[in-house]
């Protein structure tokens, strides 16, 4: 293509597609890049939020007999710390690299729904500050992330501290499922020509299997939380036994959610690695359709172990049968995953960079959270660990060993794409060792005093129960850890001013998104790619030929489109108009926040006012644009 | 000077702008979108099966009495037929027949909701008088709810076609809120079954 007439299409993509830097823009924008960053931006704040509230806890655990935080102050700090990490934190960041990343490496110029996306942005960052608002006030949520009923009702409960929970979880899950849904629609309707389910790069898989998970679990999470307010508020016996009530009616409904949702907030890190590790293997994935496979099997069988965290609550015999024996089988695809990227570490020639050294870090993280995951499977054990710091070493493995470590080794990887720079290597190693190191030191001491029989929760604790060591040292580790999260953020900071320059494909990769410039225009793409391969970067390496075709193609620049394609096959079967920026999105959000204000201060004016305010948003948001041409 | 550009051999200008029916991404998502609101309603129901296991008495004053609740259940699966006929006429262009249909299925969704309220008011429990009573107002008040969407819904479809944004080329609107207003019916036969059925079944 002529330069001059490659400029004239840039200029027109350019003026159909980029956001004006004003106010309306800020608050209008639909680009699912910017949406990403903020995503990723929102989720790490939250993520040193929710750090602070665990060092805070490390300093009055780090001796016995300790009187930093008072009772009620710890209760506070440990559920606000697993309800921030688990909920508001661990989705939202992989959410907001699949944001940046999804049309990107489907070679599409948007995702399916762009308003919905400002939409899920917005609505989780008005959640994250309606939580925020209870704790800030005084009235955080006191009851344990996972918040058992009866505790929770207004009689043991009398403050507003579970309000801001229960309704502040209904408001994410309005988020979660407006995503989820995106995800979905994206993966199957937006992808280039040519790019089959077969040829999906792996990063899809992870994502889409964690959207349906949502689809499916996060229902139940509503659920509860509205009975749980309803209780509080209008007099209902859901969880009241002397009202012919069921507490354990809560603890199913919730983990019907929350194991789900552990697989919810790990398979997109799994799959990030499944793009990190080839790359730096410096090969194509050993066995794609099994890893493809074990992520999707692992995301079904996610449904069939909730009980599994309920072994210790009286349910018969055959039950516990059951789900100790689905738990265990849990592992078959997770060790799938774990042999196709030794298998392409083995066979490939890898470098060490620093997104590779988290890569590696994860996997053997991975197996240790496993194995401490597996034999808690076996329910006799895990009657004498149960609710000991035993489980709470077990969760900090998987959550930060299969959700942080990749999160982080992801950030090395694709910065350089979302900024143009690259992070600091010989600062990243640093990095990685020293968080390595501080994790370890931290977490895996809490096994033992787990099985010194250390309850979780206890704010305090006496000396001379052989406690005092591993206490000391986990608090240590924790401390180290944070340091390293700090070299993490010094590192960002430093790269974007002083990074080396990235240029569009620092890691020689073989997905799309590496195809297009540092950071990608607004459009992503010039021309609409046509993918022949799994690796369409790699192809002439591969001596595949030339089967991709990534530089020429329909530019498509007669008006804000992009293309279609068929479900399975990826035929093109339309050209999709795509909606304009707009600041309704935002609106609704604002509408929604001020309904859960005054839900939550049952402010009743407020409420049904901030419910007509959300309509009438609504109403504007989707009111059809005449001037679209008419077919 | 502009080339032709080709997909497949097909020429780009032959493609069809945006995909309709089951094609159409708004489609899916309002798909999704009802999934997501069944599964809802199967942890409500799951919930009162689960409560009403536990319990020895259930329902603890006998099971209810049906008449209203037939008769409403044939109402809100009648109001279907209306919706999709509008459905239909958008297809065929005719935006009168679209308004008129719209306007049936609402009235019978606003029979639907007068009756149920009715029915509410006899009752000789509340919500707060058992596990019972909190699960039979709150399944069937989200259900209300939801009917109560569908009508704003179909609201919204009348004023757009009064105001001649949809047509039938773009019926995608009319599609999608007919589904919902479906599911809305299709779910109520769950919760039928549910709460006045199963009881003379236990």
């Amino acid at each position: 293509m002529a330069t001059a007439t490659t400029e004239r299409l840039t200029e027109r993509l350019s003026d159909l597609w980029e956001t004006p830097h004003t106010l309306r823009g800020v608050l209008g924008t639909v680009d699912h890049k910017t949406i990403g960053k903020r995503y990723l931006v929102t989720a790490f704040l939250l993520l040193i939020a929710g750090g602070i509230e665990a060092l805070v806890m490390r300093v009055q655990l780090q001796v016995p007999n300790n009187h930093v935080l008072s009772p009620e102050g710890f209760n506070q700090a440990f559920t606000m710390h697993g309800t921030t990490m688990i909920l508001w934190y661990a989705l939202p960041i992989l959410s907001g690299f699949s944001n940046y990343l999804f049309p990107l490496v489907l070679g599409a110029r948007d995702m399916a729904f762009p308003r919905l996306n400002a939409f899920s942005y917005w609505t989780f960052l008005f959640s994250a500050i309606f939580l925020y608002t209870g704790y800030a006030v005084g009235l955080g949520p006191d009851a344990g992330w996972f918040a058992y009923a009866p505790l929770t009702e207004l009689r043991y409960s009398p403050g507003a501290n579970m309000d801001y929970y229960a309704l502040g979880v209904i408001f994410l899950t309005i988020s979660s499922t407006a995503g989820a849904v995106n995800f979905i629609a994206t993966m199957f309707k937006m992808r280039a020509p040519g790019m089959s389910l077969g040829r999906l790069p792996l990063f899809v898989y992870g994502t889409v299997t964690a959207s349906f998970s949502i689809i499916f679990a996060l229902p139940a999470l509503s659920v509860a939380c509205a009975f749980l307010y309803l209780d509080r508020h209008f007099g209902t016996r859901f969880f009241d036994p002397g009202a012919g009530g069921q507490a354990l009616l809560w603890q199913h409904l919730f983990w019907i959610f929350g194991h789900p949702w552990v697989y919810i907030i790990v398979l997109p890190a799994l799959s990030f690695m499944s793009m990190v590790i080839p790359t730096f293997a410096r090969r194509p994935i050993v066995g794609y359709a099994w890893n493809a496979l074990a992520v999707v099997i692992t995301g079904i069988l996610g449904f069939g172990v909730w009980v599994h965290h309920m072994f210790a609550t009286g349910i018969p015999p055959l039950a516990l049968t059951f789900f100790g024996a689905a738990s265990m089988a849990i592992v078959l695809p997770s060790a799938v995953s774990i042999f196709v990227w030794l298998a392409t570490l083995w066979y490939g020639r890898p470098v060490l960079t620093t997104a590779m050294l988290f890569a590696l870090g994860f996997i053997i993280l991975f197996v240790i959270g496993g194995v401490s995951g597996v034999v808690t499977a076996a329910v006799p054990f895990d009657w004498s660990v149960t609710d000991t710091y035993f489980v709470v070493a077990h969760i900090h493995y998987v959550l930060i060993g299969i959700n942080v470590f990749p999160v982080i080794a992801a950030f090395y990887y694709w910065f350089p794409k979302m900024t143009g720079r690259l992070l600091n290597e010989a600062l990243g190693k640093w990095n990685f060792w020293v968080m390595f190191i501080g994790f370890n030191l931290g977490f895996f001491p809490m096994h033992i005093s787990g099985l010194l029989g250390m309850p979780r929760r206890i704010y305090t604790y006496p000396a001379g129960l052989g406690w005092t060591a591993p206490n000391l040292i986990t608090s240590i580790g924790a401390y180290l850890f944070a340091v390293g999260v700090l070299l993490f953020l010094v590192n960002v900071f430093w790269s974007l001013r002083r990074g080396a320059i990235a240029g569009n494909n620092p890691w020689d990769a073989a997905s799309l998104e590496w195809a297009t410039t540092s950071p990608p225009p607004a459009y992503n793409f010039a021309v609409i790619p046509t993918v022949g391969s799994r690796e369409p970067l790699w192809e002439e390496r591969l001596g595949l030929g030339r089967l991709s075709r990534i530089d020429e193609g329909p530019p498509l620049d007669s008006d804000r489109v992009t293309l279609q394609t068929s479900t399975l096959d990826g035929f093109p079967a339309a050209v999709q108009r795509m909606p304009e920026d707009t600041v309704m999105p935002f609106l609704t959000g604002l509408a929604i926040l001020a309904t859960f204000y005054g839900l939550v201060t049952t402010a009743w004016w407020l409420a049904i006012a901030g419910g007509v305010l959300t309509l009438a948003a609504i109403h504007a948001w989707l009111w059809p644009v005449r001037t679209i041409r008419e077919v | 000077m502009e080339a032709v550009h080709t997909l497949d051999g097909v020429p780009i200008a032959r493609i069809p702008l945006d995909g309709r029916g089951h094609r159409a991404t708004g489609w899916w998502g309002m798909m999704f979108f009802i999934i997501t609101e069944g599964t809802l309603f199967a942890y409500l129901l799951f919930s009162y099966f689960y409560v009403g296991a536990q319990s020895p008495t259930w329902p603890p004053g006998g099971p209810p009495e049906l008449t209203l609740a037939i008769v409403n259940t044939v109402i809100l699966v009648v109001s279907s037929i209306p919706m999709r006929l509008g459905t239909l006429a958008i297809r065929r262009a005719s935006r009168g027949a679209l308004v008129a249909w719209a306007i049936v299925a609402a009235l019978l969704g606003v029979a639907f909701l007068i009756i149920e309220a009715t029915e509410w008011s006899r009752k000789p429990f509340r919500m707060s008088t058992g596990s019972y009573g909190s699960l039979y107002f709150t399944v069937t008040g989200f259900h209300f709810a939801h009917v109560v969407v569908g009508l704003l819904l179909i609201l919204e479809i009348v004023w757009r076609a009064l105001a001649d944004r949809v047509s039938a080329a773009r019926p995608l609107a009319v599609e999608t809120v007919g589904a919902y207003w479906h599911l809305v019916g299709l779910v109520w036969l769950f919760v039928f079954f549910t709460i006045y059925v199963s009881p003379y079944l236990w």
